[in-house]
């Protein structure tokens, strides 16, 4: 018995490495053509920071560790993820040490050492610089080569979870050689090593068109022989999400197409061609409907929307905010925008799997008689409009977001739902770039939240949601004195909250993490800091001739690119 | 004339330089930023650095005088190094750089010029060369059948969007017959026959959109332009005279028809550069023009103030041009 399972394990292996080696031939493949339809303007993801940019220079350059489609870290220039348990990251929490691959090469031949990783985070941190990716590297004292293969960092305070720098297509290692001329002010006049970052990652840039095309060949000197199984790529931008999703599933001339930010019914029909499918990946994005805490009536002129305009007038009460909720019926809203692209959740943290916290699937049942409910027992009566009032303050709502066809779909429908509970809605959309803009001087950024409810997106990079849930806390609300520049929109504001938040960043052990992450999640919704709507993924279009693609929501989306192949 | 023109010429600087500065102006009061677009896990205060690198931290006139230094002394000066080989100064100037791509703004429109040239200029071509037979016999049988079916889809190419005929082509012609791309290729280089056909196939669905609309443009002017001179009292007397028909039309009245007709045409090359900013986005044909609109989604400043300058230079320029022209076809027009 024993000896046949393991002839038949040997067997196995000898068909797995069969299997293998029919693919194991670099750039016998031939051509990938990829369609971005956001053309891609740099592929210096520390100068632009844009997720074209992050994705398209993942194929070149890499990081020491990145996340693969499970949320897992994976070692990419590492020999293994430095933890607590083998003694990579000190006990007091204020220092890890990454241990390089051995033998690891640039893609121009010479050897990529530990001084490459340590110049990384000076181009970076040099002032002047404007580097996109700076909060990657907040709280590190110093990164230093303790040869050429160990690089340690040390943090200023003990950092319990310290996988930001060097992990995630974000903070990718670039080569000291080529960008040593290139650091703070001097970043941008470097066009030619910004448009063409020598890498170590699968493929190597031939040319690069800004906002138009860029041109790939496959990496002589990749650490895998076998790797990767195309000669060359093609990543072609600009268009629309629609054209881009014909491109794959219709006409076929393309490969893979990135964000396809499509109605649902539009896309199945094209995949009913035959010609591609659709791929899905869930990362931390959700659209959620921010309830602001202050009042914002224009007749408080410059205070509105701050502290000293005082508690808004109606979304102050619990029992609104909860009603408001209560009143909408998440999987239409899903069904009509989103389809395979989205899921109704209640949670602000909705991934990945150990941080998704179900206290509050209450939500995702409408109902409308308990809102109703609700509203009368906490006093407000509906009116001869059918809008419900109370002491003279009407349920009545500024309701703002993008300009975006999916978003206005969903304003409508929202309006619809809570017009069955006595609430008015009143719709507005402003321009993305003006609304995400963020200029000081323009009512309408979602930050000044010249509105009573507002709706959009928001996500953390990564797997761990520590900074992003620090976005709730009372100092970052945004006001006149911190410019407007604050993240905490609906103005939220609970010492309890703090608390929590404080005990996170001090917790090192990872499931306790997650369970005060899930707490944090619960207080945010149960209390009405906003409506969580949607969870959102990410959607792809593949050509059913491609095959390896692993879509993944935690990292670039062409983190694998090396491992993709054609179907024979 | 030549007065004229040097005057006219001298004009123009004031112009182009209140023109720049409405621009710049109207630019910076716009609520845009370069930083909008990026995603919302950048923290406030890295964008704050982001815009300081920009530049963006500097008051309005300072941005505003350096842009006019760039523009005016250090491009001319590269461009005389690069065609010279001469060196003036150390060489190291500060060129307009677009604020997405960090990269000079004048090597973007250098690289985007080709595709936009080819397919907006031969569409324009294509365009003139179809509508002045058009526009003529439609007027000669005015009511005919011809005419009937001309003014059909004139008003057609007219009135229907090229967002709306470009995605109805690609559907078509791309999606189900197979027989077009619906992607331009802008890295292909014409060297051998099976190229040139790749090129004419991914150039004939975006010429064939811009073509219809410009025909259809032109073909009015041509047409309206026509029918007054026909009925003008000296195409009576040619005929009384006993001229042939052939040269009462194509000599007398055509010579004559088309002196505004070519005022219309040379306002229009400006646009040829300019790029067609939807077609371009359909067929992905990369040129100026989706170049300009990225860069006007991005709030990247630097890229549209030079681009829409060049253009106010364009249509400064051929405004003198059709001017000229007028006076050299009508012997009656003369401005000394």
């Amino acid at each position: 018995m024993k000896r046949r399972n393991i002839l038949l394990a040997s067997v196995v292996a000898a068909f797995a490495m069969a299997g293998s080696a029919a693919h194991a031939e670099r750039g016998g493949d031939g051509e990938l053509k990829i369609l971005f339809w956001q053309a891609v303007s740099t592929l210096n993801p520390y100068l632009s920071g844009g997720t074209k940019e992050v994705y398209s220079s993942s194929m070149v350059i890499e990081p020491l560790a990145r996340y693969d489609e499970t949320g897992k870290l994976v070692p990419t220039l590492v020999t293994e993820i430095p933890t607590l348990e083998n003694g990579g990251i000190a006990p007091d929490m204020t220092s890890m040490v990454w241990k390089l691959k051995p033998d690891l090469k640039w893609s121009d031949g010479t050897d990529f050492t530990a001084d490459d990783v340590v110049f990384t985070w000076k181009y970076c941190t040099a002032p002047d610089g404007g580097c996109a990716q700076k909060a990657q590297y907040e709280g590190i004292k110093s990164v230093e080569a303790v040869d050429p293969h160990t690089v340690k960092m040390t943090f200023t305070e003990p950092k319990y979870y310290p996988y930001g720098a060097f992990v995630g297509g974000q903070s990718p290692i670039i080569q000291k050689a080529q960008f040593k001329d290139c650091v703070g002010a001097a970043a941008p006049g470097c066009t030619s090593a910004n448009f063409g970052p020598i890498g170590t990652g699968p493929f190597v840039v031939k040319e690069f068109k800004p906002n138009d095309v860029i041109t790939f060949t496959a990496n002589k000197n990749y650490r895998d022989p076998a790797k990767p199984a195309f000669a060359t790529v093609t990543l072609k931008g600009g268009g629309d999400a629609v054209s881009a999703a014909r491109a794959v599933l219709e006409t076929g001339e393309y490969d893979y197409a990135w964000n396809m930010q499509v109605e649902p019914e539009i896309l199945a029909t094209m995949v009913a061609a035959g010609k591609g499918e659709l791929v899905t990946a869930f990362g931390s994005q959700v659209e959620r409907i921010n309830l602001n805490h202050y009042a914002v009536d224009p007749s408080l002129g410059e205070k509105r929307s701050t502290k000293e305009a005082g508690p808004h007038p109606a979304l102050s009460d619990p029992a609104v905010r909860r009603a408001l909720s209560m009143a909408i019926d998440r999987d239409v809203i899903n069904e009509a925008g989103y389809g395979a692209a989205g899921k109704p959740t209640c949670n602000i943290v909705p991934g990945p799997e150990v941080y998704a916290s179900t206290a509050n699937d209450w939500c995702l049942k409408p109902d409308v008689d308990g809102a109703n409910k609700l509203l009368d027992e906490a006093g407000w009566v509906k009116g001869s409009d059918g809008i419900r009032a109370k002491n003279g303050v009407k349920l009545s709502f500024l309701y703002q977001t993008s300009t975006n066809s999916v978003r206005q779909a969903t304003q409508a429908l929202v309006k619809d739902m809570w017009a069955q509970i006595g609430v008015a809605a009143e719709l507005r959309n402003i321009s993305a770039s003006v609304f995400f803009g963020g200029d000081p001087a323009s009512p309408d950024t979602f930050q000044k939240f010249y509105a009573d409810v507002e709706m959009y997106t928001n996500n953390f990079d990564g797997t761990d949601p520590e900074k992003y849930l620090a976005e709730w806390l009372c100092n970052q609300i945004p006001a006149p004195s911190n410019g407007w520049q604050g993240q905490n929109m609906p103005r939220y504001c609970n010492p309890e909250y703090e608390k929590l938040v404080t005990e996170l960043s001090k917790t090192a052990d990872l499931a306790k993490r997650a369970e005060i992450a899930k707490k944090a999640n619960d207080m945010l919704t149960e209390e009405g800091a906003h409506i969580p709507l949607i969870y959102r993924g990410q959607v792809s279009a593949r050509s059913a001739t491609l095959e390896g693609v692993k879509i993944n929501g935690w990292d670039s989306e062409l983190w694998n690119v090396a491992d993709w192949s054609r179907k024979k | 004339m030549f007065k004229f023109t040097l005057r006219r010429l001298f004009f123009a600087v004031p112009t182009l330089l209140v023109i720049s500065f409405v621009i710049f102006a109207l630019l910076d009061l716009a609520p845009n930023n370069p930083t909008g677009d990026l995603p919302l896990t950048i923290p406030p205060e890295v964008r704050e650095q982001i815009r300081a690198a920009l530049g963006l931290d500097q008051p309005f006139l300072i941005r505003y005088l350096r842009w006019l230094h760039q523009f005016f002394i250090n491009e001319p000066l590269n461009i005389l190094e690069q065609i010279t080989g001469w060196q003036f100064g150390d060489g190291h100037r500060l060129r307009v750089l677009s604020w997405a791509t960090r990269s000079p703004v004048v090597d973007l429109v250098v690289q985007r010029m080709p595709q936009t040239l080819w397919v907006v200029g031969l569409s324009y071509l294509f365009g003139v060369l179809l509508a002045i037979p058009i526009g003529v016999l439609s007027a000669y049988k005015q009511y005919s059948i011809f005419d009937q079916i001309g003014t059909f889809i004139s008003m057609v190419g007219y009135s229907v969007p090229t967002f709306f005929t470009g995605v109805l082509l690609i559907v078509v012609f791309s999606s189900y017959l197979h027989w077009f791309p619906s992607v331009y290729d802008t890295n292909l280089r014409v060297t051998d026959w099976s190229s040139l056909m790749a090129q004419i196939k991914q150039m004939f669905l975006p010429v064939m959109v811009l073509t219809l609309y410009n025909v259809s443009h032109i073909s009015r002017f041509v047409r309206a332009s026509m029918l007054d001179n026909l009925h003008q009292d000296y195409v009576r007397t040619a005929r009384a005279k006993g001229v042939k028909e052939k040269t009462v039309l194509l000599v007398h009245v055509l010579r004559n028809s088309l002196i505004p007709v070519v005022t219309v045409i040379a306002l229009g090359v400006p646009t040829i550069f300019s790029g067609a900013i939807i077609t371009e986005q359909v067929f992905r044909v990369n040129g100026l023009g989706q170049l300009l609109i990225v860069a006007v989604q991005g709030g990247d400043i630097p890229m549209v103030q030079t681009l829409t300058f060049i253009f106010a230079v364009l249509i400064v320029l051929f405004n003198l041009i059709a001017d000229v022209l007028y006076g050299i076809l009508d012997p009656r027009i003369r401005y000394d």
